[in-house]
């Protein structure tokens, strides 16, 4: 196990490296620079910023000194904000994103496992019917109508929340981004798990346990939903990822401080080194999320060995 | 200790003379999208203790959802009438919590796959001690002591190391005895055995049926055991209930409804046994398939920092000659290597070895040239579900092979191509632009031969081509092959694990065990004076449970 965890880890290498050359050389490819947009710059000044974060110098060179500070742990400055460096950016912004997010997969998790076993038990009953109606309109509705409208009945009507705002992390500012966060995930969730609960209560050792009698409880929890649990494992390592790595809707809907606004911005801006940072940040999530997806596997599943 | 347990139950005193199971009016139906089916028709049957009644029947006959039914298992679209009384007790429509005092208590039931019918995410164990928690209330030690009990009981070596095993590491057998384990952890006194053995090697088969013979003389249970196999029928049962289209034809003593039946139906089952022989081809026969020292290894894992691979020698150094207008027939258990060496013989699986085909060493030939000869030489699977594929018509199914070895064909004389080969195999021409999910398993069979036939190959090797079909479409598709061999000159090699097809349709025999070659001789000489001992204890296992009389009568 501990051999398999280290080769994973070790693979991940020239993954982040293939992944972080790709988009250095990429992101050059696209017209201007991060200082091409702002009006009346003089190409003096120009020049010399370009100098101070050596933009002059030939692009393998720049390529190759990127590498050297990555692998010394510094992502570098940010172009567009001279102020902080891209670590400073996320070791404020990081932890409101994953706090977000961790907070909408949790639920997402619970509700949509729960609606999707009651929907599998109660299959084309009106609860089923009921579940499946919700989990359609979950993941058809876009956030960008869903955080409005929360903001406009419980916000500005009701007025029992802030509109928007971090609050510095108050209980109250987060309902309304990891609520919108969630949805379409427990959408999600419910349908897998609907389906994979019809799946497992179908399969032959099912039969097996009510023949011996062991009813209800043993039946649905002990033997179905631990097989059921299997999509969702795989389902739930990416979607971690995504949402950890915090989302451009809801933080700029709800003027949250967090990181997911940044990949958008500082690609529009050509922040090079930001992007650089967002691209490493969320290719680790992906990397750490699928292994422990994996693992996990192998702990549900015996037939699963990695050895 | 742990089979001291009061009976929370009153059933015991009321028990009286009354039969343990006892099935009046019995009557299922299901609701489908295509309308009512109505799959038992009011069935009665009665279950005395330290009795076995076999209910028979092929399937689709009801066998299966009449006892189904009767344990409260029915899927979720089926509607149950009639009684189900066990000792006198009314236990149809039980609600659930009542039923499961009786389910697995007193009536524990055992499942053809055993496979698939243990949970695979728990081990041997934890499965073993659910039952005793639930009907004997054990504690979790208590539980464990017991468990280790039943399974030395089944016949499980070193039962206190296999309580830690999960399913997927024991073998079939040993599954299926697991099973049987769980089902008796409550002591019942009815077992129902739904062809528990069915999915098993033969001379497994026959330590399961011991094994079940055993343990019944020793807790007096009554068994209703359903097979299709009439000689396993004979060989186990005391009462035989003969069951088709959802109705009883025929009932009473195994030994006067199998050997003097009184209704048609049961005649043409017993008729449906495979028979006949078949004789050897002319001395100066050509020889079409040769074959020396073939040799298959499979390479199981392995890579970088895992280590060398797993090395499976599925085929050790096999030889066969395949004359024209020869059947060999290749038997052998699952893991035998009898398939493999069919599909080495094809260069389907690359082997070692030499293969010759018409004369023409195989090994030499590039893609086009193995091309051309793969049109000479067909297979037909055993599968005849998962080989046809779902989404194309039948006639497009038959006909892809004419595509590739002759793309100029119009479509025309390509469909009239069609025609003749499913006329062949006796399938109607006018259902060609069905799908295969319209067709029963044998006239899938004959779709699957048919896609073989239309290239007019020389060689068919037919890889268990009845093992899934009941016995009297099983004769139906024997006698189709061996219409066809005398009518197109085919040499056959034909792989199964029953020794009775075999025998009927082959003229030489090849046993394998382990992928090695463990005797081989014409069909009969085998049969009658085998030399291995491994031959002899197959012989035994499926002719000792299967016809005595049958065999007398040869």
């Amino acid at each position: 196990m501990i051999r398999y965890v280290l080769r994973r880890l070790l693979t991940a290498i020239p993954t982040l490296f293939l992944i972080v050359t790709l988009s250095f050389f990429l992101l050059r490819v696209a017209p201007g620079g991060p200082f091409s947009q702002e009006r009346g710059l003089s190409p003096e000044v120009k020049a010399n910023l370009e100098r101070v974060y050596q933009l002059d110098a030939p692009l393998w060179r720049q390529y190759l000194n990127y590498l050297a500070d990555l692998l010394h742990g510094n992502f570098g400055p940010s172009y567009n904000l001279p102020d902080f460096t891209v670590a400073d950016l996320f070791r404020v912004g990081l932890p409101v994103s994953v706090q977000l997010g961790a907070s909408a997969l949790i639920l997402a998790l619970v509700l949509g496992s729960v609606l999707g076993i009651v929907a599998a038990l109660r299959q084309n009953r009106a609860g089923d019917y009921a579940v499946v109606a919700l989990a359609t309109a979950g993941s058809t509705i876009p956030t960008f109508v869903i955080a409005p409208l929360y903001q406009l009945v419980f916000a500005l009507t009701l007025a029992w929340v802030p509109v928007a705002g971090w609050g510095g992390g108050a209980f109250i500012n987060k309902i309304g981004p990891v609520l919108t966060l969630a949805l379409p995930q427990i959408a999600i969730v419910a349908r897998l798990m609907r389906g994979a609960m019809i799946e497992a209560l179908r399969a032959n050792h099912i039969r097996t346990a009510r023949a011996l009698g062991l009813g209800g409880w043993s039946v649905v929890v002990r033997h179905a939903l631990r097989g059921a649990l299997l999509p969702i494992i795989s389902y739930a390592g990416p979607a971690a990822a995504a949402l950890l790595t915090g989302s451009v809707v809801v933080e700029t809907v709800f003027a949250i401080p967090g990181v997911g606004r940044y990949f958008v911005d500082a690609a529009l801006n050509r922040d090079y080194t930001l992007v650089m940072g967002t691209v490493v940040v969320i290719a680790v999530f992906v990397i750490v999320f699928n292994l422990i997806v994996d693992l996990l596997y192998a702990l549900v599943d015996p037939r699963v060995r990695y050895d | 200790m742990a089979d001291e347990m009061p009976s929370d139950l009153d059933i015991d005193a009321a028990a009286g003379d009354a039969p343990l199971l006892e099935l009046t009016g019995l009557d299922v139906r299901f609701d489908t999208p295509d309308g009512e089916i109505h799959a038992v028709r009011g069935i009665d049957l009665a279950l005395n203790p330290g009795e076995t009644l076999a209910v028979v029947g092929e399937s689709g006959s009801g066998k299966s959802q009449t006892m189904m039914a009767a344990m409260g298992l029915l899927a979720r679209n089926g509607r149950v009438a009639g009684s189900v009384r066990y000792r006198g007790r009314e236990i149809l429509g039980l609600p659930s919590r009542a039923l499961d005092e009786i389910r697995g208590a007193r009536i524990a039931m055992i499942f053809q796959e055993p496979m698939t019918s243990l949970d695979p995410l728990y081990t041997i164990g934890s499965q073993l001690a659910e039952p005793l928690a639930r009907h004997k209330r054990l504690g979790a030690r208590a539980a464990r002591e017991r468990a280790v009990e039943l399974l030395a009981l089944v016949g499980i070596p070193d039962p206190e190391r296999r309580l830690r095993a999960y399913p997927h590491e024991l073998s079939g057998g040993q599954r299926q005895r697991v099973m049987i384990a769980m089902a008796l952890a409550a002591e019942p006194d009815v077992l129902i055995a739904d062809e528990p053995t069915t999915a098993l090697d033969v001379t497994v088969q026959a330590q399961i049926i011991e094994l079940l013979r055993s343990l019944q003389r020793r807790f007096r249970m009554g068994i209703v055991f359903i097979t299709h196999d009439l000689g396993l029928a004979r060989h186990f049962a005391d009462r035989v209930a003969v069951m088709r289209y959802g109705q009883v034809v025929e009932e009473g003593p195994a030994s006067q409804v199998l050997s003097r039946p009184a209704h048609d139906y049961t005649r043409m089952l017993l008729a449906s046994e495979p028979s006949g022989t078949k004789a050897p081809p002319p001395e100066d026969a050509p020889v079409v398939l040769e074959a020396q020292g073939l040799d298959v290894t499979f390479h199981i894992g392995g890579g970088w920092l895992a280590g060398p691979p797993l090395e499976i020698h599925a085929v050790d150094r096999v030889s066969l000659t395949l004359k024209r207008g020869q059947t060999i027939g290749i038997v052998g258990e699952s893991g035998s290597g009898k398939s493999t060496l069919g599909r080495a013989l094809i260069r389907l699986i690359d082997g070692k070895g030499d293969i010759r085909l018409f004369g023409r060493p195989v090994g030499e030939l590039d893609a086009a040239g193995l091309r051309a000869l793969r049109r000479q030489v067909q297979i037909v699977f055993q599968d005849p579900y998962g080989s046809l594929s779902p989404r194309m018509t039948v006639g497009e199914i038959v006909s892809e092979g004419l595509r590739v070895h002759e793309p100029e064909l119009d479509a025309r004389s390509r469909e009239r191509q069609v025609i003749a080969a499913l006329e062949d195999v006796t399938l109607d021409p006018a259902l060609r632009n069905r799908y295969p999910h319209e067709f029963s398993g044998g006239q899938r069979q004959r779709i699957a031969i048919a896609r073989a036939l239309i290239l007019k190959p020389r060689v068919l090797v037919l890889d268990e081509p009845t093992s899934a079909l009941d016995r009297s479409v099983q004769k139906g598709i024997v006698e189709l092959l061996r219409r066809l061999q005398r009518e197109h000159g085919l040499s056959y090699l034909f792989i199964s694990h029953d020794l009775s097809v075999v025998r009927a349709l082959s003229d030489w025999i090849m046993v394998m065990r382990r992928g090695q070659l463990v005797e081989a001789g014409p069909t009969e000489d085998v049969y009658e004076a085998p030399a291995a001992a491994y031959t002899r204890e197959l012989i035994a296992a499926a002719y000792g449970l299967s016809d005595r009389e049958q065999a007398g009568r040869r």
